[in-house]
């Protein structure tokens, strides 16, 4: 997979009314990909999942602090998604992030759990110097249609 | 600067049940208010609390911790708590989380009544 700069990437502040447009962004750009709609909500859901998890536990709910949120495509076989989400939060174990047992049904806890679900790679590290980084992509099943490029439908010209 | 962060949540009472309408997302920072209007509702002591959730288009665990914790208090109470109207997209949020078969789930508000 060909890293490189981003093809969109917004910093937006740990604010949680940003989130709906964060998960407009990342729906929209994911439909644009080849995703079906469905795959599109979840995709968007892993995000703001992943996004209130840096809010609520990197910030503690801090709504002025910098988060960035990269989008790339993925090349390979039917194409897919790749998204980066930065933070300069308080770094944490790696290995300390887990999903919590679903049959202990009780408030909060699930987002670990739903961004492992819906996303096909998950990885946490820690940024070098300050912050975390989580990097997720999801990959369009290959039984979809036609491969889809981010390419401008009037070639890009006007 | 002022920021809308709340839903606006519908509120109807009937045959000794309520029924909430929230509109819009339900997401970290509008699930507060549909907590808020649940815990005044469960206040009230009603026999059934119906949550209808066709103005829903969006809801992320948020919510979800919200309407388990608001199962746990209609639970405490002895009384219903009936969700309805969900979407394929809401629906599909309760079964990565596993968490449909902890809820009753109806179609309608008319079945959640009697559900």
């Amino acid at each position: 997979m060909k890293d490189g700069r981003p093809h969109i990437m917004v910093e937006m502040l740990s604010n949680p009314v940003y989130l709906s447009g964060a998960r407009q962004l990342v729906s929209s750009v994911a439909q644009r990909l080849g995703f079906d709609e469905v795959a599109c909500s979840q995709i968007a859901l892993a995000v703001d999942e992943a996004l209130c998890n840096v809010i609520r536990h990197g910030y503690d709910r801090a709504v002025d602090r910098p988060i960035w949120l990269s989008l790339w495509p993925v090349e390979e076989g039917k194409g897919g998604l790749r998204i980066v989400i930065e933070d300069e939060a308080k770094q944490v174990d790696v290995d300390a992030i887990k999903s919590r047992k679903l049959e202990d049904v009780r408030p909060g806890g699930l987002g670990v759990h739903i961004i492992r679900e819906v996303m096909d790679e998950v990885k946490y590290e820690r940024r070098e110097g300050a912050g975390m980084r989580l990097t997720l992509v999801k990959r369009v099943p290959m039984t979809a249609g036609p491969k889809a490029t981010p390419k401008c439908e009037r070639g890009c010209d006007g | 600067m002022a920021e809308r962060t709340g839903l606006a949540i519908g509120r109807e009472e009937r045959e000794g049940a309520i029924i909430l309408k929230p509109e819009g997302d339900v997401d970290m920072s509008c699930s507060p208010a549909l907590r808020d209007a649940i815990r005044r509702a469960q206040d009230a002591r009603p026999k059934r609390l119906v949550v209808d959730l066709s103005a829903v288009e969006y809801m992320d665990s948020s919510g979800l911790a919200t309407l388990v914790e608001a199962m746990k208090v209609a639970r405490g109470q002895k009384a219903a708590l009936v969700l309805c109207n969900m979407s394929a997209k809401v629906r599909a949020i309760f079964e990565i989380a596993r968490l449909h078969h902890y809820f009753t789930i109806t179609g309608t508000v008319e079945d959640a009544m009697i559900g």
